[in-house]
């Protein structure tokens, strides 16, 4: 409790606290939709926002409202998939590089230095031409995850390398710990609060990458989400024709999204770091 | 010679490392997909409405077949597929029939040469100096409002930005045509009106570009000054009597700048990247332009030889900016 009154304290922390709690109401509010998002002509095409069309409709005849929760549920799908996976990766492969050392980290390294330096954003483009077809959420969450660690990976190696040198290292090797147990039960605890925030940026990046590759028409663009939202929009000429209701409902919608997620990983990791927090909460 | 030794070549055996592992990935992407890719090449431009004669679609399969392996062992096809890049030859364009890769990258390249070198240096000479000075005097007012903007358009991913951009000044109030990189039918020229003309059509472009590169140039640059500010030398010149404004550019900033060289070289792919969306949203006739018409025409050789090249580029860039670091720190010596 006390934990959370300190955060709260940060309005940054506050106001992405509630955007992202109305997201996820959106989310969840989708299950309940009295529409199935992929069929056409279930409402009138292009009707304005109203009380029975919230938002209005699109030239599809889809109920923009209905569309974007399922849409916003399925871009967190994706990010949660992709953010989730690369973490497991990152987190194996820091700890493996700095506890292991030697050879195993020069190339473990040299892998995640080469992905970071690779325009990765090219190789989704190649990778989404091949597979557009069978694409579904998962496959591009894994996608994405296959090349989003390897900074995140250098970050836990970084702090890997340091808890070795420390005492309790020496302590609980002499007293015969094994390396996984060592691992696993007294250096996670140290690496969590980076996890966390590092896998909030990473989500937001999938979500910007999902955007980027659908509007170029590389997913599968009948399963709604915030990129087929803009794509279709776009594809309809929506700004010229007018149509404000149906294009700035997911561009403002991913604009909140992005905003709120960096704002929480900045306001958490601000406040997990001893030296800002003084500033912050002043105890 | 120790520098040869001790730096230039560990640092060249890098980048060539670098290179192979990132072709290595390309040569790899249409092999690990369930499906055969060159049939599912062929799908893509049917499906698009290519219409080619039956000798030149044999053509291609054959062309297809020979690019992405399928004949032979895995090693037989790495091998093939490397001596077609170490003789440049990245196959013809589909959607543009006859016309070899390379012609249209090179026909693209100086548009994206002139809007990345241009945005990128006044990105990172703007972001250094306001962030250095926004560091320094962090107290102040327009310090933190600075801070605030920059929170705001931090996050945002480069195609949502400049797609605002687009809404807002070339939809809304009209100040800036809304795509092109020159007018319809302008001759290139070294006349004040053409160089005139480019620079109106690419200045949306690269305002998205420097704002939001800027911004995390910005906000770092603003951190590390805060750091070096605490540091005790700096104490020491203040009590020592230096000017502040000696304290701030030779001793602040010429030390906050080093992590901030080193930074730049890192965000290179991110920053190519994100001029080729930027490219697409405005229509701005350079590689991302190209990219975009090769997405749609489902021109998978293209889309390669774009990739490649850029791999190749970017990591050049990086192994320049790495060798000239002894430049700005006075500390690294190679002697």
């Amino acid at each position: 409790m006390r934990l959370l009154r300190d955060l709260f304290k940060d309005f940054r922390f506050t106001f992405s606290f509630v955007v992202l709690t109305i997201i996820l109401m959106m989310a969840l509010l989708s299950f309940f939709s009295p529409y199935d998002p992929t069929l056409w002509n279930v409402v009138p095409r292009d009707m304005r926002p109203s009380g029975t069309y919230l938002l209005g409709t699109d030239s599809n005849g889809q109920d923009i409202f209905w569309q974007a929760t399922f849409a916003v549920r399925n871009s967190l799908v994706i990010s949660l998939i992709s953010g989730l996976v690369s973490r497991a990766i990152a987190i194996l492969v820091g700890m493996v590089a700095g506890y292991k050392g030697g050879s195993v980290d020069r190339v473990l390294m040299f892998v995640g230095d080469s992905l970071l330096v690779i325009p990765l954003f090219l190789i989704f483009v190649m990778l989404a031409l091949l597979v557009r077809q069978n694409m579904t959420l998962v496959t591009l969450g894994l996608m994405l995850a296959a090349f989003g660690w390897a900074w995140d990976a250098r970050l836990i190696r970084s702090m890997v390398l340091s808890l070795r040198e420390r005492e309790f290292t020496k302590t609980a090797i002499l007293s015969g710990t094994g390396t996984i147990k060592l691992v696993l039960k007294e250096y996670m605890p140290f690496t969590t609060p980076l996890v966390f925030s590092t896998l909030i940026n990473n989500m937001s990046w999938a979500i910007g990458l999902e955007i980027t590759l659908a509007i170029l028409g590389l997913v599968n663009l009948n399963i709604p989400t915030l990129g087929t939202m803009l794509n279709w929009a776009l594809f309809y000429q929506s700004i010229l024709l007018g149509r404000w209701w149906w294009i700035l409902t997911p561009v403002l919608l991913s604009l909140f999204v992005f905003i709120a997620l960096y704002w929480m990983s900045v306001s958490v990791s601000e406040y997990l770091d001893p030296r800002t927090r003084i500033q912050r909460v002043g105890t | 010679m120790i520098f040869v030794k001790r730096y230039l070549i560990p640092r060249l055996i890098a980048y060539f490392l670098v290179i192979w592992v990132g072709i290595t990935v390309v040569f790899f992407i249409p092999r690990l997909t369930p499906n055969d890719p060159v049939m599912r090449m062929i799908g893509e431009m049917r499906a698009r409405g290519a219409n080619l004669e039956p000798g030149a679609m044999d053509g291609i399969i054959s062309d297809l077949t020979e690019m992405y392996g399928l004949e032979g062992s895995w090693l037989d096809q790495y091998g093939a597929f490397w001596s077609r890049l170490v003789n440049g030859d990245f196959g013809v364009s589909f959607f543009q029939f006859p016309a070899p890769v390379n012609q249209l990258i090179g026909n693209a390249l100086p548009w994206t040469l002139g809007l990345l070198l241009s945005t990128t240096a006044i990105t990172w000479i703007i972001g250094n100096m306001v962030g250095g000075i926004a560091g320094y005097y962090t107290r102040r007012r327009w310090s933190r409002a600075m801070d605030a903007v920059a929170m705001v358009i931090r996050p945002l991913p480069y195609y949502i930005f400049a797609f605002a951009l687009l809404l807002i000044f070339a939809y809304l109030v009209r100040w800036f045509p809304i795509t092109g990189g020159a007018s319809l039918g302008a001759l290139p020229s070294f006349t004040w009106d053409y160089i005139r003309n480019v620079l109106w059509h690419s200045f949306l472009p690269a305002a998205s570009l420097i704002v939001l590169g800027g911004t995390v140039t910005f906000q770092t640059m603003k951190l590390l000054v805060q750091n070096v500010n605490a540091e005790s030398f700096v104490q020491y010149a203040k009590l020592g009597g230096v000017t502040e404004d000696r304290i701030v550019r030779k001793y602040i900033i010429r030390n906050a700048m080093l992590p901030q060289i080193t930074g730049l070289a890192l965000s290179f792919g991110q920053i190519f990247s994100g001029a080729l969306i930027t490219e697409i949203v405005f229509g701005y006739p350079g590689l991302g332009m190209l990219l975009y018409r090769a997405i749609l025409n489902g021109d998978y050789n293209l889309i390669m030889g774009i990739t490649i090249l850029s791999i190749v580029g970017i990591t050049t860039a990086i192994l320049i900016v790495d060798l000239a670091y002894p430049l700005f720190d006075p500390r690294v010596r190679y002697v």
